[in-house]
């Protein structure tokens, strides 16, 4: 495969796991989290170096599942003591990231790894890390792992579908089901720290952000049914990519931050046109003519 | 806010030409502006949270801000680094010149507060109430954000976008603890950031670490400094309390069984 269509495949794999979790976070109205996690989770990337002196894989998702969860361990915690959630949110992931930013500056030249690389991603290098079994290269390293946490990711939703399901649209009926809504919570946290480090190399954290968020967001605007919600936002954050990239190569300016812009877009279309929605279908009802 | 702000001061960049900090005032004004009327109309006229809405809003509005970031870079040759220093910050390179403008900030921050502290406190608790005694709301609610963004504008040259609202947020949240007075409260997260500020340029001199991260890292030492031994409303204190009061509700069993039993 040509280098163009690696980095094309990359940004659509972001977009999929992304539009994936997002859609439960913004249901859960807990959109504000990722923003929390995809910072913090810096720190877990730094923690898993430290441990095992390497950038790449399994201990780079451990280490970002820690501090995520971590992160929404130490969110909870506050927000029970009577912290505002919100602020509880702000406290907590600055201060993670401040950690990390520290950390990396102290072992900054042994680390191949600098703050502006974490915020803004360097998607156009994906394709020349490649993973080689056996002295053939068999694709880009985020390929692999973005695969990879897809894998997982699905097999959670399909696997607890209707537990997911219920505890983000009525917690307390979950509750009564006897479903572990608390637990629940855990993994879904968990399934976004891994979405976001996956993401993370390769496309920067704010990125992540405007991933998670907007593709769902736009979704929800386009239908009511959470399984058609799960496919609509994967699509567009696959849509986002594929625009965001093209933008980004005519105009020669960073490709993550295209793509940010080209979810907005796609968010400022679906606002006005969306079916159910839309305003231009709310504005034709309220004056008949 | 942090966040909206980086077109704004793109595109002030692109149109003036030179770095200038009131240019990029205006222009950060301008974009947060902007920001917060797409997050309230999305809000109004959607089916979408707040939340959602404020992420949509700042993650689109940063995304485009980085997009025009490398344009600038691209374009305008490499003179920019003073833009690129926005997003990150550097504490040790400020200037005297910007030391200047921080310090002027300060003091106008302190005077305007100083102004219209009992209106700032009215709309703050009860927004209803002053608009029934003919408080100008809307008018100081821009007021308000004015002095926020102009806080983040010039203190974005200091600690960078990512640790701005870590100032904001976690010394307020500190003084939160001492006190019920919002009087007290503002002094006392002017004087918390203050030292966390300080400590933290202190320890970034001799440690040889960014400043902005240490910064953070006093301000919420400080904070769970408060959250745990503040009077009254700190963590321990609570237990303490809960605790002799449950001594003095058993004790009282104790003795109601003993008349029973008399």
């Amino acid at each position: 495969m040509s280098y163009t269509m690696w980095i094309l495949l990359t940004a659509a794999l972001v977009g999929i796991n992304c539009g994936l979790i997002g859609t439960f976070l913004v249901l859960r109205k807990m959109s504000m989290l990722s923003d929390a996690i995809s910072h913090s989770v810096l720190l877990g990337i730094v923690g898993a170096y430290m441990v095992s002196h390497q950038l790449q894989g399994v201990s780079m998702l451990i280490g970002a599942l820690l501090v995520g969860l971590l992160t929404t361990f130490l969110v909870q915690l506050l927000h029970q003591k009577g912290v505002q959630s919100d602020a509880a949110i702000g406290v907590v992931f600055t201060c993670l990231f401040a950690i990390g930013v520290v950390l990396i500056s102290l072992f900054a030249d042994r680390v191949h790894l600098d703050v502006e690389h974490a915020l803004m991603g360097e998607i156009a290098f994906v394709p020349w890390d490649v993973l080689e079994v056996g002295g053939k290269s068999i694709g880009p390293k985020a390929v692999w792992l973005l695969g990879f946490v897809l894998a997982i990711n699905i097999f959670v939703i399909v696997f607890a579908y209707k537990e997911l399901k219920i505890s983000s649209f009525d917690s307390e009926m979950a509750v009564t089901l006897g479903i572990p809504v608390v637990f629940i919570h855990y993994v879904l946290m968990g399934m976004l720290s891994l979405t976001t480090v996956a993401s993370f190399d390769s496309v920067g954290a704010i990125l992540v952000v405007a991933m998670l968020i907007v593709p769902s967001a736009t979704a929800y605007l386009w239908t009511d049914r959470l399984s058609v919600m799960l496919i609509c936002s994967a699509m567009i954050g696959v849509l986002a990519s594929m625009i965001g990239y093209m933008g980004a190569t005519a105009f020669n300016v960073s490709i993550s931050g295209a793509i940010a812009v080209a979810t907005g877009v796609i968010f400022f279309v679906s606002l006005w046109i969306a079916p159910k929605h839309g305003l231009l279908r709310k504005w034709l009802k309220k004056s008949p003519a | 806010m942090a966040h909206a702000a980086l077109p704004g001061i793109c595109i002030a960049f692109l149109l003036y030409g030179q770095k200038s900090l009131l240019v990029f005032l205006i222009g950060a004004a301008c974009s947060g502006y902007i920001a917060t009327v797409c997050i309230q109309f999305i809000v109004k006229h959607t089916r979408i949270k707040e939340d959602a809405a404020i992420g949509i809003v700042l993650s689109v509005f940063f995304g485009l801000g980085i997009v025009l970031l490398t344009w600038i870079n691209q374009h305008e040759g490499g003179n920019q680094s003073g833009i690129n220093d926005f997003l990150f910050g550097k504490a040790a390179s400020l200037t005297g010149s910007d030391v200047n403008v921080l310090t002027v900030t300060a003091i106008t921050m302190i005077i305007t507060i100083l102004i219209f502290f009992k209106e700032f406190k009215i709309i703050t608790f009860d927004r209803a109430f002053a608009q029934g005694i003919g408080v100008p709301v809307s008018l100081l609610n821009g007021v308000l954000m004015f002095l926020i963004v102009s806080v983040v504008v010039i203190g974005l040259q200091a600690v960078g976008v990512v640790l701005m609202s870590a100032l904001f947020i976690t010394p307020a949240l500190a003084a939160r603890y001492w006190t019920e007075k919002l009087e007290w409260m503002t002094l006392l997260a002017g004087v918390f950031g203050a030292l966390s500020g300080v400590a933290g340029a202190y320890m970034s001199l001799i440690a040889y670490v960014p400043t902005g991260p240490l910064v953070i890292i006093f301000a919420t030492m400080l904070f769970l400094f408060s959250f745990l031994f503040a009077p009254k409303r700190g963590l321990c204190n609570k237990m303490i309390r809960r605790h002799i009061e449950r001594k003095k509700l058993r004790s009282k069993q104790l003795m109601y069984k003993r008349g029973e039993q008399l």
